[in-house]
């Protein structure tokens, strides 16, 4: 078991290596090259002779991409300069993860609570009508553009009836202790529970919109396996031998019918901080998400640097996890 | 592949998308093995008889029958044309494109003219409603909406489709290499490929269409080009690497035909039926990943050229009072969306007998 956790580990590393080496090449054939993305189109020639001298860009460029790791890894990501100017990438990002994460949390607890039972039922009832409406509702899952059922979403709860916040993350008049940057879990630490509850009702809108993808990709992958474990051998033998329908169904089925459904959960991951990048827009919440949108329009490429790199070892992260966690729960994957 | 040290990450996405470079392998031999055949039919007469039939009718006892000796292509189109699902799909397709091809003839008034300018007031009125003529009223600078749609699915087809010929391109050439030269070659292609399948598609998209420095209706067919590449890449050499081993392949080596020849005339029109599967569902994919671009501002920046995704961005700001500005874009992109998902998955079904979903 040790052995696979150090083995993907070092994937990891040589995947984030290449992916960094890869975000080097893009900055530096971004529009008028990394000087300009830096000092803008106005410089004089001797600040750009000078940046460009003092940036290395001079140098070969392996020496040039070794430096640009050495500051990465030192977390020098350069300073804003759209975005928050004259602060630093890395602290923008710091404050405004906790925000998405807390939104991604909800939203795949939301789609993974909702899909699997679901899934698992229209498997059950396989070509009966609610299996049938259960596909549909799911393909439009897929084919609505998550930033859409955003606005409606919005418009329904929270303008046409005003159940629910339009945007932000904490209303303005609620004066909340900050802790973590967790705003629910902010209110329940200092035991605030106005404020918690108020930051909770924030995040309804957004990490439903959020959870629709996840959802139906979840649940027809929770479908199809179920449907496939259900015409497996050993389900045929715990029959025959009088198991109840209860065993049969959590023991045999169910658990060997998740399995494939722990990585797609995985998976979902990377698609829910592209969501996340439309429903935080929408709904104005002040995550890496909808700063990333921002950065792009001002062309603040400091900012999208530490985002890009960060949403995409995030990602690997997250697979990382599921591998394992995979492993731990299918031995059958160690030996391979 | 045993010795992949990415194999990890985005191991069920390339599992769906090598399962379906799979069933090019089969593409021989299917035909002849009426079990496969007859198993098949019946998944399909299952799908598309909504609950109804259970086990093989009568019908599809024909199909077996006749089965025996189509091609592949033709027992698909056989079960193709009962299911309602790909039925459905195929009209919604067929009208979309109709639409977009006579836009302009369709169209009842010119989108890019304000005829209802003068009806447009800034603080009471911004949105003309509906009036003769007008069925679906104006935008906020007095174009007529309905128009607009009209054109607009000129727009969204022509992204669409050159967003998947560039990723078909571009995956046809990394595939073809890969699969066929093998060696060094394919590991190389196949390590990047599979770093990029390790990038969230709409993350990657955006990363490209921000190296632009002007976003424009080319840089948004590029950026969602490139993300669909490695699905491209990975789909043929798959099918490429199942076909190597197969007889008609040796057959053919034996006879003494150029390898280059076995690859495009024996080995790549069998990996057809896949790529074409997996075409049209990233058509709909495509679609809405640049109605997603255009709503950040990544899109055709000219609102002359109307655009669903890039409509349905502006109309925002006017959601309280006039949601029908959002609604009526939407609506479009999800239909068309839906109908080549629905083509695409039972296009995938009846190509792939084990399919169930």
């Amino acid at each position: 078991m040790l052995r696979f956790v150090l083995r993907r580990l070092l994937q990891m590393v040589g995947v984030v290596i290449v992916l960094s080496f890869l975000l080097f090449v893009w900055l530096r054939s971004l529009p008028g090259g990394t000087v300009s993305a830096i000092l803008g189109e106005r410089a004089t020639p001797q600040t750009r002779a000078a940046l460009t001298k003092a940036l290395g860009l001079d140098q070969p460029i392996w020496v040039q991409y070794g430096s640009y790791a050495k500051r990465l890894l030192s977390g020098d990501f350069g300073v804003s300069t759209g975005v928050l100017p004259g602060t630093d990438a890395l602290d923008i990002f710091l404050t405004r993860f906790p925000a998405t994460l807390e939104l991604s949390i909800l939203a795949i607890l939301l789609a993974v609570s909702a899909a699997i039972p679901l899934g698992y039922l229209a498997a059950r009832r396989r070509a009966t009508w609610f299996d049938n409406t259960s596909i549909l509702v799911s393909l439009v899952g897929v084919a609505v553009p998550v930033f859409f059922l955003a606005f409606l979403l919005k418009y329904y709860f929270a303008i046409e009836h005003n159940w629910l916040p339009v945007s932000g993350r904490q209303s303005s008049g609620v004066d909340a202790t900050r802790v973590t940057g967790f705003f629910v879990l902010d209110g329940i630490i200092t035991q605030e529970w106005d404020a918690a509850w108020d930051a909770f009702k924030h995040l309804i809108l957004p990490a439903i919109a959020l959870a629709t993808i996840p959802f139906a990709v979840i649940f027809r992958i929770t479908r199809a396996s179920v449907l496939d474990v259900m015409e497996e051998d050993f389900v045929r033998t715990a029959r025959s031998k009088g198991l109840t329908q209860r065993v049969i169904r959590g023991r045999h089925i169910l658990r060997n019918a998740l399995l494939p459904v722990v990585t797609i959960i995985g998976l979902q991951v990377g698609g829910l901080f592209a969501g996340a990048v439309l429903t935080e827009t929408v709904f104005n919440f002040g995550g890496v998400g909808e700063t990333l949108a921002t950065a792009f329009t001002l062309r603040d490429y400091s900012v999208l640097q530490v985002i890009i790199l960060a949403a995409a070892i995030t990602y690997v992260i997250v697979n990382l996890l599921v591998d394992i966690a995979y492993a731990i729960i299918d031995p059958r994957i160690r030996t391979r | 592949m045993p010795t992949n040290p990415f194999s990890s990450f985005g191991d069920r996405k390339k599992r769906r998308i090598d399962d379906l470079a799979a069933t090019a392998g089969d593409a021989e031999r299917q035909p002849a093995d009426d079990a496969k055949v007859g198993a098949a039919a019946t998944g399909s007469a299952q799908h598309a008889g909504n609950g109804g039939t259970q086990g093989p009718t009568v019908e599809d006892a024909g199909a077996i029958a006749g089965g025996a000796g189509q091609s592949l292509l033709a027992s698909a189109w056989e079960r193709l044309r009962r299911d309602k699902v790909f039925l459905v799909g195929a009209g919604i397709t067929l009208v979309f494109v109709l639409l977009a091809l006579f836009a302009p003839l369709i169209a009842p008034h010119d989108p890019t003219k304000g005829l209802l300018l003068n009806q447009v007031r800034q603080m009471t009125n911004p949105v003309p409603g509906a009036q003769p003529g007008f069925p679906l009223g104006g935008d906020t600078v007095g174009r007529d909406l309905l128009s607009r749609l009209i054109v607009g699915s000129r727009q969204t087809l022509i992204v669409g489709v050159f967003a998947t010929l560039g990723g078909l391109a571009g995956g046809l050439t990394l595939g073809t290499l890969a699969g066929a030269l093998g060696g060094w070659v394919d590991s190389f292609v196949m390590r990047a490929v599979d770093v990029m399948l390790s990038i969230p598609s709409l993350l990657l998209a955006i990363s490209i269409a921000a190296l632009a420095p002007e976003p424009s209706q080319i840089t948004l067919i590029i950026a969602i080009a490139v993300v669909q590449v490695p699905i491209f890449a990975r789909l043929l050499r798959g099918s490429l690497l199942a076909q190597r081993s197969s007889d008609h392949v040796l057959a053919a080596r034996a006879l003494g035909v150029r390898p280059v020849s076995i690859i495009f005339r024996h080995m790549l029109p069998n990996a057809l039926g896949p790529v074409i599967v997996q075409a049209t569902l990233v058509l709909a994919t495509s679609i809405i990943d640049a109605a997603a671009l255009s709503f950040l501002g990544l899109g055709n920046p000219d609102d002359r050229q109307p655009e669903w995704g890039a409509m349905l961005g502006t109309a925002q700001q006017y959601l309280g009072d006039y949601p029908h500005l959002a609604v009526f874009p939407a609506l479009c992109i999800i239909v068309v969306a839906l109908g080549f998902t629905l083509m695409g998955e039972s296009l995938r079904e009846a190509l792939d007998p084990k399919s169930r979903r």
